[in-house]
Formats: structure tokens, C-alpha cells, sequence
């Protein structure tokens, strides 16, 4: 794999990636190019058509419906920023955005911690280790969905497992359907149990690009283990913790499938996140009315992930400028 | 082919340490570290095992007090029952006929388009490899209300294609596949053109032939992300209960209907991860690296 052909799209849009064109494009126009700018037509055409009638129209019409009001017939109606007013005075989108934030600040940090914990203890040589990667990993695979059909069983708060160990222990049982706080905690446990396999894949892959002389040095130099670990191992597992943030933010951020299957996003709307808001103001209880809000609440979405996009590409642009 | 393989490109530092006798010191420290990854293996399993579990138990022993880590009578009710009360044949042929007419569309459209912007020179090639690639970071919810609107203007909504069509719209299998293609050397190409293949021929005799890996990879995960997909079929397919996938029928209908049999929820869970997890152990390989090759850029 090239990386210098990637780097100028991961990096600077207006730098990096036309220096390319203009260094490879020949000065004479042949016939030649012509019949290669016309099977490179061919060759993106069903990829194009495909992005440009369902990805690219629908964001533009998003934007679109956002300032409509639908009603149930199919019309529409101008109605201005209404449904942006509505969106920044609604408690519950409010309350689902919180709900967001704290999903995401215990689902990435720790899972991030636990990935990269289970990824140092599995890097070095221990029997069988291939198994306990593999059973790690293995979580992951399992779709949202059945996540979080499975996660409703073992949290079921009168015959679920969880509650049935934690009662013969004496530790009481938690109310994880009626309580709202633990219903989301359940949620959390069950998405990091999902993810924390991937956590650990990603930085397995970066500790295997750490140089082995490196570590001896600095044990040479009389590190400790832990110090070796901390300023040594965690600094040049810097590109994986960073990549690993953003994937795991905008995961966080959009879940939606792990809370559908295992509440609904209930009780009330102690749950509810904002992708599943934005689901069930559309699709669930508000009727075709609600779809000009939805698109907003989508719209919210989206402007929200691009910023963390844009967040990404100062810093990897600066990672890299640091590099070089 | 292995995890071990997959893993093992490189050798760890400790594996020149322990080939002398172990030290006590560090012999200790090794059963430790084992004893931690055993208990966090089983803490990670013992859900997919209570799973199975469940799925054989009947409803008295699932309900009866008490903590039971094993089954105690053996049951195949709880896959039968469901069969018989739902179209549950037809959602597994729905799964089945979406994932694979989605992941067919899929890679044709990302081999071709990876192809082009890996090895054919035309104006603005990268500024639009750029703006598809942008289109990455389009949360599938964001447009869901507008794509909903579009599937019915475009006639879609109601059939299999208001999800397949939509779902086949990706951006990330063309850019894996050209990073797959740029490091096919340019010569090889050339070479074919001057022989007097066209550029159609040579993508699909020369090029093709040496991309069996990345073909494995884009099925795989094309394949697993159809399969698993949630939240636009929810929407695209909650008219009609006949045209449910797996995951819709067992979210919509099953778990709404059966709130207390959880035997028979979770044996239709096992059937709906069960075809995943083959592929899985199956191709590990191709699924290790592929999404570790999605964190380097």
C-alpha cells in the first residue's frame, strides 16, 4: 500500500492532492488521454450514479425538508428556521443530546483504556493467546441488533442473568428497565462489550509497528516497566489512540441499533439518543407531520459529525506536519 | 489460515527473551497474565454462551429461581415455535437475497471506481476522489428522512430495492480498493495497453486476477455490514412484515410479541449470528485485515 498517494486526501484538500494531477498530467492533450478520461467515465458511473441519487440528493434535500412542514397527504410547506427554533427549545432533544454525551464519555475513554490494556497484555508471548484474541474479537462481529436483543435478555431486571448473580451474591438487584440512569448504564456495559474488541485489534496492529530497539533502549537505560510503558510504548501508539478516538466519537455518537433493540429508548426518554430521536420523531410516534423536524434533528447530525471530521483533519494535519 | 497468522507478522521482543529458563520472577508473572486473560476471556464469552443456553432451555427452567449456569432439560422448541408463528423462513431468505444482490452491486461499483482513481489519469480525478470520500462522514440517519422520500418518489419503497439500492451508495470499498490498486506497479498496466488491451480488458484480465485478497476483504465486509444492517431497512421495509430482514423481524415483530419468551428470542438471535460467526472463524484473515487496514492511512 502507497501511502504518500493517500496522504494529500487525508491531509489538505487544496495542497496535497491537485500537486498530484498537475505533476502527472501530460502537456499534450493525445488521443490517448481522451480514451483514458472516457473509460475512467465508465468505470465510476455506477459508483457515481449510485452516490449522487442516494447519499449526495438526499443530504441536499435534507436540508431541504428541514425548513418544511410535511403533512400527511405528501405536501410540504415553507416554514422557515421553525423547526430549528423548535430543535434548540426542545427539552427532549436536549435530553437526548445529553444522553449522547455521557454514552459517549464512558463508551470511548473506557473502552479505549480496555482495548489498549487487553492489546499490551496479548502482544507479548503467552499461551494460547490467539484464543483470548479471538474470543475478544469475536463480540464484535455480533451485529448491533443482536447485541442488544442479547444485552435486554442478560439485563433483564427480574430473570436476567445479571440480576439473578447479583441478587446470590447479595448484591442486590438494580432496576435496569425502570430506572432510567441504569437502563443507560446497561446500555454502556453492553456497547463496550461490543467494541472493546476492536479497541484492542487497532492498537494490537499499532504495538506490532513499535520497534522492539526502542523498548530494549530504554530498558537499557534502566526503565521500569511502567515507565517504559508510558513514555515509550503509549507515545509512539499515538496515530492508533488517534484514530481510535475519532471512530470511536462518531460511533458513540450515532448509536442507534444497541439502543433500539435493548429499549427503545426508554423508559420515557432516559435512553434515547439523538439518532434514536430523530428515528422516533420520524418513523415511531409523531406521524409524517414530525418528518420536517426529523430532518432537522438529521441535520443537527450532521453538521455535529462534520465538525468532529474537521477537529480530525487540523490535528492529523498538524500530526503530520510534525512528522515530515 | 489463522488469527495466529494474521497476528504473528512480527516478533514480539519477548519471544527472544523467554527461549532461556524462565526465571521464577518471571514465571509468576506469566501464570498472572494468564489467569487475567483466561477470566477476560470468559467474562467476554459467557454472554454468547448464556445465549445458547437460553435458546435450549424450555420456559419453566428459564423462569424457574435461582442461578443456573447450566441447561438443565434440553429443548428445540424455541427454534421451531417461531417458524410456525412468524415468516421467519421468508426474513432469512429476505437477509439472504438483500446481502447478497447488495454486496454483488457493491463491489462491481468499488473495484471499477477504486480502479479509476488508482490507475487512469483524467481532469479532476482527485478533487472528486476527495468530495466522494467527504461523503464518508454522512451519518446514515442524517439523510434517512429525505432517502425515505426519495424511495417513494423513485417507486423503490414497498421492495427489496429501497434497501438494496441505497445501501450499495459506499464510499469506503472504493477507497480500500484503490489504495489496493496504487500499489499494483504502473508498468504491469502499461504493459498490457501497449500489447493492445483495452482498458476494460486489462482491469479484467491482468488487474483483476492478482486482487483475490481485496475481492475476499470488500465480500467479506460488504457481506456482514448487509447482513447485520438495521436502522434504513427498519425504515424502508416496516410497511410489510413479508419483506423484513432477520434483524427487523426479530426487533419489530419478535421481541414486541414474545416480550416474555426469551428462549425463543434468543434461539432466533443464534440463527441471525450464527451465518456471521462462520464467516468469521472461516475468514478471519480476510476480517482482521481488513478493518485494521481501515486505521492506517
Amino acid at each position: 500500500m502507497t501511502v504518500t498517494e493517500a496522504k494529500p486526501i487525508a491531509g489538505s484538500p487544496n495542497g496535497g492532492s491537485t500537486r498530484g494531477i498537475r505533476w502527472r498530467a501530460p502537456k499534450r492533450r493525445s488521443s490517448m488521454t481522451r480514451a483514458t478520461s472516457a473509460a475512467a467515465g465508465i468505470f465510476l458511473v455506477p459508483n457515481l450514479v449510485l452516490m449522487g441519487i442516494f447519499t449526495i440528493l438526499p443530504l441536499i434535500y435534507a436540508f431541504i425538508i428541514s425548513f418544511q412542514k410535511l403533512n400527511s397527504l405528501g405536501g410540504s410547506q415553507y416554514v422557515g428556521g421553525d423547526n430549528y427554533v423548535k430543535l434548540v427549545t426542545d427539552p427532549v432533544f436536549w435530553q437526548s443530546m445529553a444522553n449522547t454525551g455521557v454514552f459517549t464519555l464512558f463508551t470511548v475513554p473506557v473502552g479505549m483504556a480496555i482495548g489498549l490494556a487487553i492489546a499490551v497484555l496479548l502482544n507479548g508471548v503467552l499461551p494460547g493467546r490467539n484464543l483470548y484474541r479471538s474470543i475478544i474479537f469475536l463480540p464484535l462481529v455480533v451485529s448491533g441488533v443482536a447485541t442488544g436483543v442479547l444485552g435486554a435478555w442478560m439485563f433483564d431486571q427480574n430473570n436476567g442473568f445479571i440480576n439473578r448473580f447479583l441478587s446470590s451474591t447479595g448484591l442486590g438487584a438494580p432496576e435496569w428497565q425502570s430506572n432510567g440512569p441504569f437502563a443507560l448504564m446497561s446500555i454502556i456495559l453492553v456497547t463496550l462489550w461490543q467494541r472493546v474488541g476492536f479497541d484492542m485489534l487497532i492498537y494490537l496492529a499499532g504495538l506490532q509497528g513499535v520497534d522492539p530497539a526502542v523498548q530494549e533502549a530504554a530498558t537499557v537505560d534502566g526503565a521500569s516497566n511502567w515507565q517504559r510503558f508510558r513514555y515509550v510504548t503509549l507515545p509512539l501508539l499515538g496515530p492508533s489512540t488517534f484514530f481510535l478516538l475519532i471512530m470511536n466519537l462518531i460511533y458513540s455518537f450515532q448509536v442507534f441499533d444497541t439502543v433500539w433493540a435493548m429499549t427503545r429508548g426508554g423508559p420515557g426518554y432516559s435512553t434515547t439518543t439523538v439518532v434514536s430521536y430523530a428515528y422516533r420523531l420520524s418513523f415511531d410516534e409523531h406521524g409524517p407531520q414530525a418528518l420536517g423536524y426529523g430532518a432537522a434533528v438529521g441535520v443537527a447530525i450532521y453538521l455535529i459529525t462534520l465538525a468532529f471530521t474537521a477537529v480530525q483533519w487540523r490535528f492529523s494535519r498538524s500530526r503530520d506536519q510534525t512528522d515530515a | 489460515m489463522t488469527l495466529a497468522n494474521t497476528f504473528d507478522t512480527a516478533a514480539t521482543p519477548d519471544e527472544q527473551v523467554t527461549q532461556p529458563p524462565i526465571p521464577r520472577r518471571r514465571r509468576n508473572f506469566t501464570a498472572l497474565k494468564i489467569t487475567v486473560a483466561i477470566i477476560i476471556s470468559l467474562v467476554m464469552f459467557f454472554p454468547l454462551y448464556w445465549m445458547i443456553v437460553t435458546a435450549f432451555s424450555t420456559r419453566a427452567d428459564m423462569y424457574a429461581p435461582g442461578l443456573h449456569l447450566f441447561p438443565r432439560t434440553f429443548t428445540f422448541e424455541n427454534f421451531t415455535a417461531p417458524f410456525i408463528k412468524f415468516p421467519v423462513g421468508q426474513w432469512f431468505s429476505n437477509s439472504l437475497v438483500i446481502a447478497v444482490l447488495t454486496t454483488a452491486i457493491t463491489v462491481v461499483c468499488n473495484l471499477l471506481a477504486g480502479y479509476a482513481f488508482a490507475k487512469l489519469r483524467f481532469r479532476g480525478r482527485n478533487p472528486l476522489f476527495l468530495i466522494l470520500l467527504s461523503t464518508m462522514m454522512i451519518p446514515a440517519q442524517a439523510i434517512i428522512v429525505p432517502q425515505f422520500k426519495l424511495s417513494i418518489a423513485l417507486g423503490l419503497y414497498g421492495n427489496i430495492w429501497s434497501v438494496i439500492l441505497p445501501e450499495s451508495a459506499v464510499i469506503f470499498g472504493v477507497f480500500l480498493a484503490r489504495q489496493f490498486f496504487i500499489a499494483i506497479p504502473d508498468e504491469l498496466v502499461e504493459a498490457a495497453r501497449v500489447d493492445g488491451a483495452g482498458h476494460f480488458r486489462t482491469f479484467l484480465s491482468v488487474v483483476l486476477p492478482l486482487c483475490k485478497p481485496l475481492i475476499a476483504v470488500l465480500v467479506l465486509l460488504t457481506f456482514m455490514g448487509e447482513w447485520n444492517a438495521f436502522g434504513w431497512p427498519l425504515v424502508a421495509l416496516s410497511g410489510d412484515q413479508n419483506l423484513f430482514t432477520l434483524p427487523i423481524g426479530l426487533v419489530s415483530n419478535l421481541q414486541g410479541q414474545y416480550t416474555s419468551n426469551y428462549g425463543a428470542i434468543m434461539a432466533m438471535n443464534l440463527l441471525m449470528i450464527l451465518p456471521v460467526v462462520i464467516l468469521f472463524i472461516a475468514f478471519q484473515k480476510y476480517f482482521v485485515e481488513g478493518l485494521s487496514r481501515s486505521g492506517i492511512k
